[in-house]
């Protein structure tokens, strides 16, 4: 069961991983205060856009921007990564192989160019209409805010292709585990953020 | 294999039913604002309600985080950082608001 002897949270490898599983507590922890201080830059970010509510200097908000049916479409991908991702962690800690953590991963890592793809669609269509950061100053928290976790998306793709040449070249070694471990809460981390984008920015500007 | 060490279908569980959950969390919001189900009001309690609730869902199952644990470090650190987030979020919004309001 997951929920024993835990060491940290996220998914724990188990006692039959050894070195990795013994030494992982002090690298979570210190990774977990790494994502702790970046939900305060995303949470400042959020109450920035809060704040910029309605700044629109004229020019165009909420409903004439966005597009409920690609926002949509962002989160189940987003979301579906996260369960592809799922699918990772549990194929290494369930000693499936090499190979089947390598394949959840490019799955996780397709999802992930999908939901960028469409993101990039957008912005670049708002730009394309003259709605870009610098129109007025809710497109600029707007600007400040979402493409950010883009951004971030961004990261956790690169991360993605840098653990499978790892896990190609290195093998499942206890140090290779232990980041798969950090980017699997990375991975979900990023679609806890997203649950406050699209209610927020998406929902909150199109009720 | 450790007697710890379970079922794998026990831990696919956690992540689908996850999943399940998340997803309708999702699906109800979008919705109510696809068809204008509920006036402005209404629903903008509704989904940041259920935004909450999804974002519970995600730190219990995808995150496996949930109170009854030997390790409290972590769990202390997370607490505290949306103590001060919510401090320093909800200031912000509520000085920036008054501000507005008064110049307005």
């Amino acid at each position: 069961m997951i929920r024993q002897t835990m060491r940290h949270p996220g998914l724990n490898l188990g006692r039959d991983h050894g070195q990795a599983h013994d030494h992982v507590e002090t690298i979570v922890f210190g990774f977990w205060v790494f994502m702790m201080s970046d939900l305060i830059i995303f949470g400042l970010m959020f109450a920035t856009y809060a704040t910029m509510q309605g700044s629109t200097a004229g020019g165009p908000g909420p409903v004439e921007l966005f597009d409920i049916k690609s926002a949509f479409f962002q989160t189940m991908l987003l979301l579906v990564s996260s369960l592809t991702f799922g699918g990772a962690s549990l194929a290494m800690r369930h000693h499936m192989g090499a190979g089947r953590i390598t394949l959840w991963l490019v799955v996780t890592f397709a999802l992930g160019g999908g939901f960028l793809a469409l993101e990039l669609r957008d912005f670049a269509a708002m730009i394309g209409q003259g709605a870009g950061p610098w129109r007025s100053g809710y497109l600029s928290a707007f600007f400040g805010l979402v493409p950010l976790h883009g951004l971030h998306v961004s990261a956790g793709m690169i991360w993605i292709v840098v653990m499978i040449v790892q896990i190609r070249v290195f093998g499942l070694v206890p140090a290779v585990k232990t980041r798969l471990l950090r980017l699997a809460l990375f991975w979900h981390f990023l679609d806890l953020i997203w649950i406050g984008i699209f209610s927020v920015v998406y929902l909150g500007g199109l009720a | 294999m450790s007697d710890e060490h379970s079922d794998f279908r026990a831990d696919l569980r956690q992540y689908l039913t996850g999943f399940a959950l998340a997803l309708a969390l999702t699906l109800i919001p979008f919705a109510l604002v696809w068809w204008n189900l509920a006036p402005r009001a209404v629903a903008l309690w509704i989904i940041a309600g259920l935004a909450i609730l999804q974002g519970i869902v995600h730190l219990r199952y995808f995150f496996h985080i949930d109170l009854s644990r030997q390790k409290r470090e972590d769990l202390q650190l997370i607490l505290f950082s949306l103590l001060i987030l919510a401090m320093m979020a909800g200031g912000t919004i509520w000085i920036m608001a008054n501000l507005a309001q008064r110049m307005g």
